[in-house]
């Protein structure tokens, strides 16, 4: 079968959920390897948590297939296959200690004593707990339960990892600290991981390849240099990161026209006179010195400037553009440099090789 | 045939779920608990309503028996009595229990544990202790007798008066429940609007607890409307449509007419029940929203005036017990005024023994033990079982139908359908089993809505987990939903215990001699005139009830400390 690398763990092939008439996954395939970290990621009703309920087992799908580590687990319940899960609220057994909740799923296969208070023991320095077993789940802070959550999921050794947006009832500063810790637990684990997200910054950061789901269908896999700098839609490009969407049209082959201005840029098979949505990320603007005579450079007046830390976002208009404004970030030393204000006027140059396109109808 | 591969091949194969080790044995139990449910509830109850459509020969005569009924005029009236009588209670006892629910919600009012703690006495004794107490107070030799001005005790009045009491703390929980839910900030904004106090209380007070309102008013309705025992105290010959079925049955032996009253009192107890709950699913929504507590400010003259109002009616319940306790310890009213205890060697009295006594200590306590186990465990079934979601439903929908069902309909559909030979089941007739099984199904549905609640705020990922450590569902069961629903599971089983003490209606008809009941014996007692043992009986089953709710208290207690290191709060 097509797709199927000797390396692949999981295999999903047309896999659909519907609710009565809603369709919440649409014929959804994927392949994913083994030791990889893959994040699902979308919008809130996307269908990326019933992805991995359906990979789980905990809500079995309408149709399709999926296979782990060569075998059909399609329609087996939840406590037949072979997965460790976190989920967003822990669900930690709140009337067991650390300790008992992590030795919850040892205790009930034939395992020695001796080998549980080992495991248990080993666990919990893997997570850095070993202080707090005797501790219930109420008496420890937000990041610690993760930690138990995650300790507990980890504990018989799955073949599978699945957290379900398991940083989202966290602080900020608890939620960057431990992206970086499950990341290396899985490193060291070589655990195969899912890890269903809406959060953009946590995907980038996590995943070995991120897939991007849309009203129950992918819209991009890969990895996140590949997502962030050649988003595949118009939506992956507008959802991660910021993205300046403009109409255009093709005017000749490598060539697009916005209002009165051409770019220079891939255009790919797109005949002459095709609408299309014109994409460049605020930082790949640059700003220029002095106008030279290259090629994608236009001029353009600053009509607003907002102040975000370390840069300025800024508003451009152009009389070649007509009404269309472009975003563009300005680090602060250049904003300092060229002594940018409102009213200021400088030429920029849009690289070709940065300008994405979208078919657009119409 | 082309057609036929090209749609085969079209078609997509769709994917069965293997019913897994821990569904095949929750289905098992679900399928115990349907068969209990059904033997329990829809079968006494389909052979209930047939009946009513049958002569006494047993063949089917359509609606005649209706036709007779309605066209007998002493019949009629009482359902007209009945309607009446209990609506007129029930305004009657929403308004107290406002003002009341008021006081003690959002008031500073001083003494509220002492007025709470009050007006939950009524829920310790049988109905029939407000019955026996108003004789003594108002009967024809009764101590105020003059303030009716001539009127009788024995009648409307007596109806109104004790139905009311008895009552009240089932109304006063839900308004309570539904004045706690307020949102501070409203009256905030209402301050900051500049709203007069009267305006206010329109337009935020009512309207934030005017489901609670309806709720409790149905509550009371059908509480009154089916109630059994305080018609037959102090009823005299004012007919209502629960005395009617028992002196259709009891007096008359006249099965099928029973059927038809019985499915008369049904109809509009039905009615209510579905009112209510859809009432009581808007209130939800109300529920969910994150608000403010709201924390009632002195004032001097409103806490006085609520202080004068609690006072009088804390007075008068107190009255009622406390002349049912005297009256128990009198020697011959109201010409021998001396103490005696001899009013409690219920073995001189003709309508049961100590034995009694002990049949409904033992029958309460089977009712609470059994009942908890079947109905929390049922409702877990129905909560966290995966998958057969017919099944769970129909549970639930069944498990919800007692409490639309009188006492007295339900004890005479088991006669119907546990004295018949023919029935396998035959064989619990006249035991303590079919007194235990009938009072479990009587109260089952708040028991099962108690679970519901506790269950249902427990994390639904619980079981998810569980089954990814790959453990039998039972071995979470027991060592996480049991403890941590623990509370719910005493509240239930004391909820249990207090109403198989106190219970009459359905069990009326079902003790035999060897399992008389103490609630029954009062009402005995009561009708062979021997009012100062009834009294004494009555004010016996008020002593356990009390010290049941002391100990649950205690036990709740002990375990909230033992316990508090993982629960919050």
């Amino acid at each position: 079968m097509a797709g199927t690398a000797d390396d692949t763990f999981l295999q999903i092939r047309d896999l659909t959920k519907k609710f009565g008439s809603f369709t919440a996954l649409d014929s959804i395939s994927l392949d994913i390897k083994e030791r990889e970290f893959v994040c699902f990621l979308g919008p809130s009703g996307c269908g990326k948590t019933t992805l991995l309920r359906a990979i789980a087992g905990l809500d079995i799908q309408t149709s399709g297939t999926i296979r782990q580590a060569g075998k059909d687990i399609s329609n087996l319940p939840p406590e037949e296959r072979d997965f460790g899960i976190v989920f967003q609220s822990y669900a930690l057994f709140p009337n067991l200690t650390v300790n008992k909740n992590i030795r919850y799923g040892l205790e009930n296969q034939k395992i020695s004593a001796d080998k549980i208070k080992a495991r248990v023991a080993e666990l919990l320095k893997l997570v850095d707990l070993h202080d707090q077993d005797d501790k219930y789940p109420a008496q420890l802070s937000g990041g610690q339960q993760q930690r138990v959550a995650l300790a507990r999921a980890i504990a018989t050794s799955p073949g599978l990892l699945l957290l379900d947006e398991p940083l989202s009832a966290l602080d900020a500063k608890v939620r960057v600290h431990l992206r970086g810790e499950i990341k290396s637990l899985q490193r060291r684990l070589g655990v195969t991981t899912i890890m269903v997200t809406h959060d953009q910054e946590e995907a980038l950061t996590m995943a070995d390849r991120i897939v991007v789901m849309d009203h129950g269908s992918i819209e991009q896999v890969g990895t996140p240099k590949e997502i962030y700098g050649k988003p595949a839609t118009s939506f992956v490009a507008d959802f991660i990161g910021t993205m300046n969407f403009v109409d255009g049209k093709v005017k000749a082959r490598g060539a697009v026209k916005v209002g009165k201005a051409v770019f220079n840029c891939d255009t790919g098979t797109m005949k002459a006179g095709t609408p299309i949505t014109v994409a460049i990320r605020p930082e790949d603007i640059n700003a220029q010195d002095a106008r030279k005579s290259d090629d994608n450079l236009i001029d353009v007046k600053v009509l607003d400037m907002e102040f975000l830390g370390s840069f300025d976002r800024v508003e451009l208009g152009s009389t070649v553009l007509g009404d269309t404004k472009l975003r563009a970030d300005f680090s602060i030393n250049l904003v300092r440099r060229k002594n940018l204000s409102v009213g200021s006027e400088l030429p920029v140059r849009l690289p070709g090789d940065l300008i994405r396109l979208y078919p657009r109808a119409g | 045939m082309s057609e036929v591969t090209l749609a085969a091949a079209r078609a997509v194969p769709l994917t069965k779920p293997k019913v897994g080790r821990d569904d095949w044995i929750m289905r098992g139990w679900m399928l115990v608990l349907a068969v209990f449910l059904m033997v329990a509830v829809l079968l006494p109850l389909y052979v209930m309503l047939s009946k009513s459509f049958e002569n006494k020969a047993g063949d089917f005569i359509g609606l005649a028996n209706f036709q007779e009924y309605f066209s007998t005029p002493a019949l009629f009236l009482s359902a007209f009595n009945s309607l009446y009588l209990s609506a007129f209670s029930s305004i009657l006892v929403m308004g107290i229990a406002f003002v009341y629910a008021y006081a003690l919600t959002r008031t500073c009012m001083p003494f509220k544990w002492f007025f709470k703690l009050v007006a939950a006495i009524p829920l310790l004794t049988p109905s029939l202790l407000s019955g026996i107490s108003l004789v003594y107070w108002f009967g024809r030799q009764g101590v105020a007798n003059n303030l009716l001005f001539g009127e009788s005790i024995y009648g409307p009045i007596g109806i109104v008066i004790g139905s009311s009491y008895w009552v009240f703390p089932h109304a006063l929980l839900i308004v309570v429940t539904a004045l706690s839910v307020t949102d501070a900030r409203l009256y905030e904004a209402a301050i900051a609007l500049r709203t007069s106090k009267i305006k206010t209380f329109f337009t935020v007070t009512i309207p934030g607890c005017k489901y609670g309102l309806i709720s409790a008013g149905f509550v009371t309705f059908t509480l009154i409307f089916t109630d059994f025992g305080v018609p037959k105290v102090i009823g005299g010959n004012f007919n209502m449509l629960a005395t009617d079925i028992y002196k259709q049955v009891i007096g008359q032996q006249n099965f099928q007419m029973g059927a038809v009253v019985s499915v008369v009192l049904l109809v509009p107890a039905v009615l209510a029940f579905i009112v209510d709950r859809q009432v009581q699913k808007k209130q939800v929504a109300l529920l969910s929203s994150r608000a403010v507590p709201f924390e009632p400010t002195p004032s001097k003259g409103r806490d006085m005036a609520m202080l004068v109002f609690c006072s009088i009616i804390a007075l008068g319940i107190l009255a009622m017990i406390g002349m049912a306790q005297f009256a128990a310890l009198i020697k011959f009213w109201p010409y021998n005024l001396e103490l005696t205890l001899s009013n409690y060697d219920f073995d001189l009295a003709n309508g049961g023994g100590w034995e009694s006594y002990f049949n409904s200590i033992r029958m309460a306590l089977y009712t609470a033990v059994i009942g908890t186990v079947i109905i929390f465990f049922g409702a877990y079934l129905v909560e966290k079982g995966r998958g057969f979601s017919f099944g769970r439903n129909a549970i639930h929908a069944i498990a919800m139908l007692p409490l639309a069902v009188p006492g007295m309909v339900l004890g005479l559909a088991y006669i119907f359908f546990f004295n018949n030979p023919a029935n396998p089941f035959n064989f619990v007739y006249a035991t303590m089993i079919i007194l235990v099984i009938v009072t479990v199904t009587h109260f089952y549905t708040v028991g099962h809505l108690t679970a519901m609640t506790a269950l249902k705020q427990m994390d639904p990922e619980f079981e998810s987990v569980s089954a990814s450590l790959k453990t039998p569902f039972q071995r979470t069961f027991i060592k996480v939903t049991v403890p941590v629903c623990l509370p719910a599971i005493l509240d239930i089983s004391m909820y249990l215990f207090l109403n198989a003490m106190t219970t009459v209606s359905a069990v009326v008809f079902l003790y035999s001699s060897d399992t008389t009941l103490a609630s029954v014996a009062v009402l005995n007692m009561d009708d062979q005139g021997e009012l100062a043992f009834a009294a004494a009986m009555a004010m016996m089953i008020a002593y356990t009830c009390g010290g049941a709710r002391i100990l649950h208290m205690l036990v709740s207690r002990v375990l909230i400390t033992k316990t508090q290191s993982w629960r919050r709060r």
